[in-house]
């Protein structure tokens, strides 16, 4: 798990380097462990030679934080909601949910093998500062 | 910070003092083994103060979930205690807040039970 925590400390670090208030620093990091946490967990199933890719970037108007992993491939229609009535005591299957509320764009893209999931947050002119991009590759585990 | 848990006894009622993030890795195991240990020895009510817990995600929110499935299929009950802003707003998005019985006094939390 430690790819995970790595890709919440960087989009914790890229997040304070805004003007986004404490509320939205905590959703675009909640967001970014939660992609990292579903990349490891359900992308790689843990398999150690399978790598975990993120890159974080201010481009100036957006924090665009990408996490992809080498798994069997993600389709989001398959998740099924989590607010459903019959689906709310279930133990999982929160993560992608709390993604798409808490960032304003979210993309999937196939990469056979693997998923590579896109999150947005839209920068209000207050909040644009510098400008700063930053690659990371993990291990899976 | 990994998650410490404490229990104590009040009025009979077991109370589950949690500190620290609840999360994959990091403190949804322990939360599991609590639960189904005190459940295991025959414990019917538990209260899980999480009063300091700070930090709560998705694997973290499953848990509390299955404490409280796990506890109702042995006639047990699981309530909580003492919600983090961050902890209250998250359990409403995801519609929790409708599932647990949720207090913000111990007291009135300990004679619920009753």
């Amino acid at each position: 798990m430690e790819s995970v925590s790595q890709v919440e400390a960087a989009a914790c670090k890229l997040a304070a380097e805004t003007g986004l208030n404490d509320d939205e620093r905590f959703h675009v990091t909640m967001a970014a462990r939660e992609a990292a946490v579903n990349a490891v967990l359900h992308g790689n199933e843990y398999d150690p030679a399978k790598r975990v890719t993120a890159s974080f970037e201010n481009n100036g108007e957006a924090l665009v934080i990408t996490v992809a992993d080498q798994g069997k491939g993600l389709d989001p229609k398959t998740v099924p909601d989590p607010l459903a009535p019959e689906n709310l005591l279930r133990g999982t299957g929160r993560g992608l949910f709390l993604i798409r509320s808490f960032m304003d764009e979210v993309h999937f893209r196939q990469l056979h093998p693997g998923t590579e999931l896109t999150l947005v947050k839209h920068l209000s002119p207050a909040d644009k500062r510098s400008i700063k991009r930053l690659n990371r590759d993990f291990n899976a585990g | 910070m990994a998650l410490t848990i404490a229990s104590r006894e009040v009025d009979g009622i077991t109370v589950l003092d949690l500190s620290g993030r609840i999360t994959l890795g990091e403190g949804s195991v322990q939360l599991r083994d609590a639960i189904r240990g005190l459940i295991g020895k025959g414990t019917k009510n538990i209260l899980l103060n999480l009063g300091k817990v700070d930090y709560i995600d998705s694997s973290g929110l499953g848990e509390l979930v299955s404490a409280y499935t796990t506890a109702k299929n042995q006639q047990a009950e699981v309530k909580l205690l003492n919600l983090t802003k961050r902890v209250h707003d998250l359990l409403q998005l995801t519609k929790l807040y409708t599932v647990f019985d949720i207090k913000d006094d111990e007291a009135s939390a300990i004679a619920s039970f009753k």
